[in-house]
């Protein structure tokens, strides 16, 4: 909300500035900005009033306008404003002025003819973003008065941002209460008194919903003069707020929002059949709003209503047909209380903003509809003439907000300090809260009306404390004994984890849990995934089954960045639907692309990465030293189908690994090694609990053995049955060679192994040693088909 | 006799001075010393002299071996040093040619900035705890006092998914409430993680991260949450922190504050919080009247782009390797 500086300290005045005033609502909760109404104030613009008018005789569309600028004579000034005409004041700028925004004003030639000066509309002024035409001021303005003066432009505004719950501070009134409560400074208020009423006949008001409703009064005000204009006082006012001048009686309802913090709404009763009914819509039921929208109504929306069906969405924006107009004489004016859940529904339902949304929503004073009612009337009468019919009111206003008990103990434990007894009393009175000693340390507290925010003893103690001064509380170091927190060793935490990528070489990135649901299908295809409803866009529509989704796309990224490789990782959930409900897992997951080693002096250039490669870092990041992990072949959408592992840990899956499938490679233009993995960050940390084991004193022999056998057999099985066969002398089984090629046949494979033998408690004999390496040959001759090679 | 073996002595020491390298020496010793060499032809003269001539003699030529063995000794020595350092010379390396091998990788600022902040908070006892992103109205609205239809609602735009039936968190607050349910008092928690919002533009990601801190006990106020609040901040700036708690309004908490930081001439604001709301307490079954506790909640990034000078919010998530790379 944006409001005028001037216009609230015609209510209470601190005696501040705007900067220090705005700092001390900030202070007390309230966001609060002031800034200049204009940086840039015109300058030698004067009311003036065009005397007589005479076409131009070079230009047909210009005219020449005698204007009377309060000088001693009168001057001639020639215009293309459509609406300049005899009789109308609007401002001149005379020879020498300045507009805002720098332009220079002299004495010119137009078309042959002198003009002194230029007539200026709101736009060349700096008032509006455009204009049509002059601005036309009001008809008793005095000539010579100095724009400035006459619009009051000289002032500043305060920008405000509240929280929800402070809908009371909504208005002049409102931030007037407040800041009479902060400064302890008493605030004036416009004297209200009741309209004299005319005896004219009313119109019947029925509230169906008076939980929707529980307060509506509404009044005639007949007689009204269709030509009447919104004084320019007014209409600044409003302009100050981002309001627009429309026709007198909105505007009036308008200015009383803004002034008393109560949306009203003006009828053209001319217009409206039957009785008044505040109701829920009907299904099927439609309405044409103000903005001409057509809207579909819900049974759950609140609405103004006459026989003829709905005249308005309650509280929310009214309808085309039944408000007032150029020609309305005769106004039914509506000041009502809405619940604010009703009207939030609503308002969301159908996407509509308005201020009296915005007020309505986050709650209005209960109390305020009669008074605004008066205000709005009175100024009615005053503008436009008219006589006032009686009040109709259904439901009542309450008289106070909450009774709320309050204890001075609460006091001091929610805010941690002690506030003085005596001081609770006054503090809240500045508030309007009046307090009532009860038992010892405890007051019975009661709200007024527009504070209905205050709802528990805890909104009290808020209060107190920003009356107090957040800044005076202070800190206390608090020591309330804990349990210490345990450190389970068996599950590496998931910072761990990524310490080790990270030493490795690994970059951690961090991707939306959004992505794009094609190239999601392509990573992994049949896999159930959770679509947003309203997503922001369609490549953020869906949840991340697996990292992938985020890696590849930040890999192409960083591709068109002239990276030619990276090691990259993310480590976060990925989701997947589950009954009715969701499932999230912690994965860990890396794609590395480009060459194995960045390029380096002495060193093997450009070897693109592979499989291996990354094995090792994954071999590391397990630290596996139970062997508990195992790799086997296995197929998934993504991976090359003869380069991809499934890991497995005690048989259960962890993860994958393997090389991108060249089809997918191809799809997404990927011409460099791209090797991926994804493990379960949760499965891959658990560690067994080190148990240590004796180590032997005793020499170790080694026998390296190369096996010859069919290409398909794995070569983790060949150790597997190596080390089943070596019995318990066989301390270790190492790869150390793989021969393909001359002397061997097509299909077959040489696997070089390096057998280590050992014991704890003697040196082995080397017939032992021959015997155990025998029993291997044999095993895995009988199981794998391997031959020794010659 | 004695000239001759005088002659010898000198003429044979600056031989040996001489030698070039250890080959020359070697057949220079064998020149002299070995079983034909010259000073082994004069002890074979010793069998023709007198006894007493003979005993002079001998001990003169057995000086001069010893002599010449003891030059060639000392040239053998400084031969081979000579040859380590030759060698030594040859095998140095320019020093400043880079290292091979792999690179260091690093840890995302957020990741980093993430770590900080549990590290202290942890340091002051709080643990920290991990809770789902994808959550139910009941956890992420309902239960932090915030019904339907509340005004509140709308400062969070949600994204919602399985047609309403679910929503991704809007705050790490949920982690609270499903923390209150399991544990009794006293609780001293901080929940790190992703966070979701509608939100898209210059100074709004639809992801983010928070961490969210919770402290409940039987007395805990404002004044225990300005105390942490303050020692966290001049922790984490590694300085002293002016910081300023201003009146805010959270649904779930009552009184509610934001705290703001002095930051040059200005106030930024950093972080929200409050005492925890009765309504809050009552949802997760623990006695508002017994207990009491303050929360907060801090936009990771933010401290992170403070800390770090980052100026743009989006650099954080669209990964560019030149900009996590200065994070190593």
């Amino acid at each position: 909300m944006k409001i005028s500086e001037k216009w609230l300290r015609e209510w209470v005045s601190p005696p501040v500035s705007a900067t220090a005033l705005a700092e001390k609502l900030n202070l007390a909760g309230l966001e609060c900005e002031a800034e200049p109404l204009m940086p840039d104030l015109p300058q030698g613009v004067v009311v003036s009033l065009i005397v007589r008018t005479e076409p131009h005789p070079q230009a047909e569309r210009l005219r020449i306008c005698e204007v009377d600028a309060g000088l001693d004579e009168t001057l001639k000034i020639v215009c293309g404003a459509a609406n300049a005409r005899a009789g109308i004041l609007v401002p001149a700028a005379l020879p020498g002025a300045r507009l805002p925004g720098g332009k220079e004003i002299g004495a010119a030639v137009l078309r042959g003819v002198e003009s002194s000066g230029m007539l200026c509309s709101a736009a060349e002024l700096g008032l509006a973003e455009k204009s049509e035409g002059l601005l036309e001021l009001d008809p008793d303005a005095y000539p010579g008065t100095p724009i400035e003066k006459h619009l009051g432009l000289d002032d500043r505004l305060l920008n405000l941002e509240l929280t929800p719950n402070r809908g009371d501070c909504l208005s002049i009134a409102g931030l007037a209460r407040e800041l009479a409560a902060l400064y302890s400074l008493p605030a004036k208020a416009p004297t209200i008194r009741p309209a004299v009423v005319s005896a004219l006949p009313s119109r019947d008001v029925v509230v169906e919903d008076s939980q929707g409703c529980p307060h509506y009064v509404g009044r005639v005000v007949d007689r009204i003069n269709p030509k009447a204009r919104t004084p320019d006082w007014m209409r600044e006012r409003l302009r100050r707020s981002g309001i627009r001048a429309i026709h007198p009686v909105v505007d009036i309802t308008n200015y009383v929002m803004l002034e008393l913090g109560q949306p009203m709404h003006g009828f053209d009763n001319a217009r409206l059949a039957g009785a008044v009914r505040i109701r829920r819509a009907r299904a099927g039921e439609q309405l044409v709003l103000l903005n001409e929208q057509n809207l579909q109504l819900n049974p759950a929306d609140l609405l103004i209503a006459d026989d003829g069906g709905p005249l308005v969405l309650a509280g929310v924006m009214g309808g085309a047909a039944s408000g007032v107009g150029a020609g309305t004489t005769q106004v039914f004016l509506e000041s009502a209380c809405f619940d604010p859940i009703g009207i939030a529904g609503s308002g969301r339902r159908h996407k509509l903003l308005s201020d009296s949304r915005y007020r309505n929503e986050r709650g209005v004073d209960p109390g305020l509809q009669r008074r605004a009612l008066e205000r709005a009337t009175v100024l009615i009468q005053q503008i436009c003439g008219g006589e006032a019919g009686p009040v109709v009111e259904v439901g009542r206003a309450p008289q106070y907000g909450a009774s709320l008990r309050l204890r001075h103990s609460r006091i001091e434990r929610l805010l941690g300090c002690t506030v003085p007894a005596r001081d609770v009393p006054v503090l809240l009175a500045r508030l309007g809260i009046e307090t009532q000693a009860e038992e010892a340390g405890a007051w019975r507290a009661r709200v007024p009306t527009w504070r209905y925010d205050l709802r528990i003893e805890a909104d009290l103690v808020e209060e107190i404390g920003r009356l107090y001064g957040y800044d005076r509380i202070p800190a206390r170091a608090n020591a309330a004994s804990l349990a210490p927190f345990s450190v389970p060793e068996t599950q590496r935490p998931v910072d761990a984890l990524k310490d080790i990528l990270v030493a490795r070489g690994y970059q951690e990135v961090v991707t939306y849990s959004f992505v794009d649901p094609k190239l999601q299908a392509q990573l992994d295809p049949g896999t159930a995934v959770v679509a947003l409803d309203n997503p922001i866009a369609e490549t953020m529509g869906v949840m991340r089954s697996t990292l992938w989704s985020g890696l590849i796309p930040t890999w192409l990224y960083n591709r068109q960045r002239q990276h030619k490789r990276a090691r990259l990782f993310e480590c976060g959930a990925a989701y997947a639907p589950d009954g009715a409900g969701t499932r999230e897992a912690q994965r860990l997951a890396g794609l590395v692309a480009g060459t194995a080693l960045a390029e380096q002096w002495g060193s093997q250039p450009g070897r693109p990465v592979d499989f291996y490669d990354v094995k090792a870092d994954l071999l590391a990041l397990m630290g596996d030293s139970a062997g508990r992990f195992c790799f086997e072949r296995g197929e998934h959408a993504a991976l090359h189908p003869g380069r991809c592992a499934r890991i497995l840990r005690d048989g259960q899956p962890v993860g994958w690994l393997g090389e991108l499938h060249p089809r997918l490679a191809q799809t997404l233009d990927i011409g460099e090694a791209l090797v991926l993995f994804e493990l379960d960050a949760q499965k891959v940390g658990a560690a067994p609990l080190p148990q240590a084991a004796a180590v032997s004193e005793f020499p170790s022999s080694r026998r390296d053995l190369a096996l010859v056998l069919r290409e398909e057999v794995p070569a983790e099985e060949l150790v597997a049955a190596a080390r089943k066969a070596g019995g318990p002398l066989l301390r270790s089984v190492q790869v150390f060679d793989i021969y393909r090629g001359p002397g061997l046949p097509e299909g077959f494979k040489s696997i070089a192994l390096g057998l280590i033998f050992q014991d704890y408690s003697r040196t082995l004999h080397i017939e032992e040693i021959d015997a155990a390496v025998r029993e291997i040959t044999d095993s895995v001759s009988a199981q794998l088909g391997a031959s020794v090679r010659g | 006799m004695a000239n001759d073996l005088e002659e010898l002595s000198s003429r044979a020491a600056a031989e040996i001075d001489a030698a070039g390298d250890a080959r020359v020496l070697e057949q220079l010793r064998v020149d002299l010393l070995g079983k034909k060499g010259r000073v082994t032809e004069l002890l074979k003269q010793l069998g023709g002299m007198a006894p007493e001539q003979r005993k002079a003699f001998g001990e003169q030529v057995n000086r001069v071996k010893e002599t010449l063995a003891a030059a060639l000794e000392r040239k053998a020595q400084s031969l081979a040093e000579s040859e380590l350092a030759r060698q030594l010379a040859s095998e140095t390396i320019d020093v400043t040619l880079p290292g091979r091998g792999e690179d260091i990788g690093g840890l995302h600022p957020v990741t980093r900035t993430i770590r900080r902040i549990e590290r202290i908070f942890n340091s002051m006892g709080f643990e920290s705890v991990q809770g789902p992103e994808i959550e139910d109205d009941w956890h992420n609205f309902q239960a932090l006092n915030i019904p339907e239809s509340h005004p509140a609602r709308a400062m969070q735009d949600t994204f919602y998914a399985l047609n309403g039936a679910r929503l991704l968190r809007t705050h790490t607050s949920p982690v609270q409430i499903r923390t209150m349910k399991q544990r009794k008092p006293p609780i001293r928690i901080i929940c790190p993680g992703r966070v979701y919002r509608v939100d898209f533009d210059r100074t709004h990601s639809p992801m983010f991260h928070q961490v969210e801190g919770l402290y409940v006990a039987e007395s805990v106020g404002l004044a225990d949450l300005k105390h942490d609040l303050q020692r966290f901040l001049s922790l984490f700036f590694e300085r002293e922190v002016e910081a300023l708690f201003r009146p805010s309004y959270f649904p779930f908490v009552e009184p509610g504050a934001d705290v703001h930081m002095r930051w040059g001439d200005r106030w930024l604001e950093l972080l929200g919080c409050g005492v925890v709301h009765p309504n809050v307490l009552n949802a997760v079954g623990i006695d508002p009247e017994r207990y009491t506790g303050y929360a907060f909640g801090m936009g990771v990034e933010r401290l992170a782009m403070l800390r770090y000078g980052v100026d743009d919010l989006r650099l954080f998530f669209n990964n560019d390797l030149r900009f996590l790379e200065q994070f190593r």
